[in-house]
């Protein structure tokens, strides 16, 4: 139900009032100005608010209480795998070993962490069919660019600087035409066939001499599996260029097929998504990339290497493409990722992929009567149902997905990929129960008989969040990006 | 074996593929060719149960030196400080941290209104118009700020003129997003601790797109920014400054000197070192430049109410809508760790940041006196905030050797960055430091500088 506005921070602050407690010092009081040069000090203090430390916490658990994660409920987010984040993950990554080191300590000292890393590499390695792995890259999208700037070294370094030319599908992700313009290539689209599957023919056509690579997930953003990937391949790698695999959907296949044995060169994972570090919100997440054995020496520096049970930062690295962030990657995500590969180990890991199959295929059958099914083909870990059927009535992919939020469920992906009309992609994962399947399927069910027999519902939705439908276009037009007590006015009502 | 994330049960599975139409699992995957299919079990180590897996992730953990049963003095740009016990318990409630980015504003009102809070703070620490909702960290925001200061002006501005005394892994990091566009680099040498601001001004011509300076350097001391703002101005060229958040309670902001992008890593405030990451990058700008900013901006609105509420905004800046167009790939970012540093710059508040930050500089400037004291010789004089440079006389991994045999973990190895800086030692002194720790460590300084002498 709509709940009136909770105040912001700065709202509740008053002088006077503080929420913290610095440890005893007995270094003698010296005077700022004596230390600092003139015009260096501050003068204006930053209007950071004065509260106590329980209207803190009360104001961050309303916060929290107007806010949906996966432990509130059913998350199909399609394209996102929002599964179940083990509750040991928090634990373990907090332990002090990990959380409270520097990474400048001598690596004598934190042989621990560097025996981590280097078993999440080897099981990376070994869960992609690639020949070596970095953890420097900070998310996905930092993965898809390193990949791309190492495919670029290895051209360059074979004197192929001509290759300028990257080939993504037109279902693909935004993320891979801007990772391939920050890494300076240029974009050529491939089609999509009425499979929903690459055009073949397409793509030999978009293949030339220019072509430095073709970015490609598999599953695919619509969740099929591309079964041409082996032509795919030997049509890219005879014309001279290489396969770099978004592993955006990798929760499909653990086990099954790897893109190592699939022919591409270059792979990353989100390790926050297949390998449940927590989504947080929006990050951070963890993105490490895996390659084949030619563009080993291109990897961002340092590598961790071992000898003799005994790990070491590899510095020396001439050919490296340079680092791509400081230090070792987002090390507390790679924690939380590895403490999940050890709880799983092979067997499980291949009934993930094989139960977020079996669920996402059980779930679409479910739909089918009542949505538009783009492609029937066995989905993978995902499927795209079109709101076509829906629209004729007047109700609108975005009005089904709020009226979702009425019956307490996060809405799938919409309007993505791109090229699929009113689109829904839902992605259920393996740790959903087949009771909450069911359940989702009947609210989904529900909201194609309401468009039918009361659009209006629909079309007002949502009826039970704290605030309802926002207007992005005033948002967009008038941007107020920060806090003043101007634009606060309104803020009781 | 059981999995206690796995909850179909083997009735269920019959009920779902009956459902479906198929007799097997292994029939939803005969689109997967043969001759990719991976045969037998993947070569991992093999599953432990929960228990288990503790003790052993705490054999891992145990095998490190921690920070907290150590006394350490390393800073270079990752920082040991006070974090008050609030953070963690934020940070722990689940619609939080298992939420994604917040697509449906209706139900992530509470997170979309904590990162604008954080947009907020982040403006007014840095004196800027606007901040986004966070970066990967510190030096990849610095480089999108490179990149975004070479995208103005129709892109026709290629170099970027960086100081020597950013951080080494900022400028490595620089150097690699510079090389997709292909924007050339140009270094201006340090002199004495600080840029060198002769040199800076030469250096800047019609080309030069932007100005980058770190604010406290990486040798810790404090950049001259109305002199950096003065070169940039010569030609038009934007002023980027890469601050340390929490010094910003006591140093007057960029903002203040007309900076046009200020970035850097909130990592200071609220959030753990974890061996380099995650940590928190940040980006202020002004409203300028606000259509170029890369990453998501939270907006305030209205519902059809008129009551208040966020959306994430100017979305048509980003990947997801633009594709090759967009000023920057970021996709996902630092959110739960924006929402760590939103908390503590709320539980520090006004008077907390402030007092924190002084105490830095007095600690530090404390144990300057101490050092001369003992006679080690800093090597700059220019001022600073809660780092400078010592000199050893003798190769510095072989006294923080020595001094680890004490509990102490020694400071940075400026050999590590170039070799005419082998024996110095970059020191960091926060507000964590005692009196009596300081003492040690100097007494144990003295001894082993003067060892060799």
């Amino acid at each position: 139900m709509k709940q009136p506005n909770q105040p912001l921070i700065f709202e509740q602050s008053k002088p006077g009032r503080v929420a913290y407690s610095l440890p005893g010092t007995n270094i003698p009081e010296q005077s700022l100005s004596d230390i600092l040069p003139e015009g260096s000090i501050r003068e204006e203090e930053p209007a950071l608010p004065e509260v106590s430390e329980l209207q803190l916490m009360r104001h961050y658990t309303a916060l929290s209480n107007r806010n949906y994660g996966v432990d509130s409920g059913f998350y199909p987010l399609g394209s996102c795998t929002m599964k179940y984040n083990p509750k040991i993950n928090e634990e373990t990554a907090r332990m002090a070993g990990f959380a409270a080191t520097h990474p400048y300590q001598p690596e004598a000292q934190v042989q621990g962490n560097l025996e981590m890393m280097y078993d999440l590499q080897q099981a990376l390695a070994q869960i992609t069919g690639m020949d070596e792995v970095t953890l420097q890259p900070a998310a996905g999208a930092q993965g898809e660019w390193t990949g791309l700037m190492l495919i670029r070294a290895l051209h360059e370094a074979n004197g192929e600087t001509e290759r300028t030319e990257v080939i993504v599908p037109d279902s693909a992700h935004g993320t891979n035409p801007a990772s391939a313009t920050v890494a300076g290539f240029d974009h050529v689209t491939v089609r999509t066939d009425a499979r929903g599957l690459v055009d073949l023919e397409h793509l030999k056509e978009v293949t030339s001499e220019k072509t430095a690579a073709l970015m490609l997930t598999n599953p695919n953003t619509l969740g099929l599996f591309e079964e041409d990937i082996m032509e795919m391949a030997d049509t890219i790698h005879q014309a001279g260029g290489r396969l770099y695999y978004d592993g955006a959907n990798s929760n499909a296949i653990m086990g099954i097929t790897r893109p190592g044995d699939m022919g591409f060169d270059v792979v990353h994972l989100n390790l926050h998504k297949t390998f449940t570090g927590p989504h947080g919100g929006g990050g951070p997440g963890s993105g490490p990339v895996g390659v084949k054995k030619e563009l080993i020496p291109y990897l961002p520096g340092p590598v961790l290497t071992k000898e003799n049970d005994t790990y070491y930062w590899d510095n020396d690295r001439p050919h490296s493409i340079g680092r791509v962030k400081p230090y070792y990657g987002n090390f507390g995500i790679n924690v939380r990722a590895y403490t999940y590969i050890r709880t799983m180990g092979a067997e499980g890991l291949k009934k993930v992929s094989e139960y977020a199959v079996l669920n996402a295929n059980y779930l679409m059958r479910r739909l089918e009567p009542y949505f538009d099914l783009p492609y029937g083909r066995h989905c993978k870990h995902e499927f795209v149902i079109s709101g076509r059927r829906q629209k004729k009535l007047g109700v609108r992919t975005l009005d089904m997905a709020k009226r979702l939020l009425d019956y307490g469920y996060h809405p799938p992906t919409i309007y993505f990929p791109i090229n699929v009309e009113e689109c829904m992609m839902v992605e259920p994962t393996e740790t959903e129960a087949k009771e909450t399947l069911d359940a989702f399927a009947d609210a989904m069910i529900g909201i194609a008989k309401e468009a039918e027999e009361d659009p209006e519902m629909v079309q007002e939705a949502p009826h039970t969040t704290v605030v309802g439908r926002l207007d992005e276009t005033l948002a967009a037009r008038k941007p107020v990006l920060t806090y003043n007590t101007e634009t606060s006015l309104k803020s009781m009502k | 074996m059981d999995y206690r994330y796995l909850p179909v049960t083997g009735e269920d599975k019959e009920e779902m593929l009956k459902t479906i139409g198929v007799d097997s699992i292994d029939e939803l995957f005969e689109d997967v060719p043969e001759n990719i299919r991976f045969s037998g079990e993947m070569e991992l180590q093999n599953a432990l149960g929960e228990t288990d897996l503790l003790k052993e992730m705490k054999r891992l953990s145990d095998r490190n030196a921690n920070v907290q049963d150590c006394v350490s003095y390393l800073g270079a740009g990752v920082y040991e400080h006070y974090i008050p016990t609030v953070v963690d318990h934020v940070l722990r409630r689940s619609e939080f941290y298992t939420a994604y980015t917040p697509y449906q504003p209706e139900i992530s009102q509470g997170e979309l209104q904590a990162i604008f809070e954080f947009q907020t703070m982040v403006s007014e620490l840095t004196g800027m118009d606007i901040a986004n909702s966070s970066m990967y960290d510190g030096p990849t925001a610095l480089a999108e700020a490179a990149l975004m200061a070479a995208s103005e002006n129709r892109g026709k501005r290629r170099t970027i003129v960086v100081s020597e005394t950013i951080h080494p892994e900022a400028l490595d990091v620089l150097k690699t997003y510079a090389s997709g566009p292909g924007i050339t680099v140009k270094i201006v040498p340090e002199k004495d601790g600080q840029t060198d601001l002769d040199k800076l001004e030469d250096m800047v011509d019609a080309d030069t797109a932007g100005v980058i300076v770190q604010y406290p350097n990486f040798y810790g001391t404090i950049e001259d920014l109305a002199a950096v703002r003065k070169a940039a101005d010569k030609e038009n060229s934007l002023m980027i400054v890469s601050a340390n958040p929490l010094a910003l309670g006591v140093l007057t902001p960029p903002g203040r000197f007309g900076a046009d992008i200020v970035a850097g890593d909130a990592q200071p405030l609220g959030i753990p070192m974890q061996f380099g990451g995650p940590h928190c990058g940040f980006f202020a700008t002004t409203k300028k430049h606000i259509r170029k900013v890369p990453g998501r901006l939270v907006g305030q609105t209205e519902d059809e109410d008129g009551s208040r509420g966020y959306v994430l905004t100017l979305q048509a800046r980003e990947q997801h809508i633009r594709r090759d167009k967009a000023t920057s790939n970021i996709c996902s970012n630092q959110a739960l760790n924006a929402l760590a540093a939103s908390v503590a710059m709320t539980a520090l508040g006004k008077k907390g940041l402030k007092e924190t930050a002084e105490r830095n500089v007095k600690g530090a400037h404390f144990f300057k006196q101490l050092l001369k004291q003992k006679g080690i010789q800093l090597v700059y004089e220019a001022p600073s905030f809660n780092e400078f440079v010592i000199n050893l006389g003798r190769p510095v991994a072989e006294v923080n050797e020595q001094l680890f045999k004490h509990g102490i973990i020694g400071g940075y190895d400026l050999g590590e960055v170039s070799r005419d800086k082998n024996g110095q030692m970059l020191v960091c002194v926060t507000e964590l430091r005692t009196r009596e720790q300081l003492e040690t460590f100097a007494k144990h300084l003295e001894v082993l500088v003067h060892e060799t002498a």
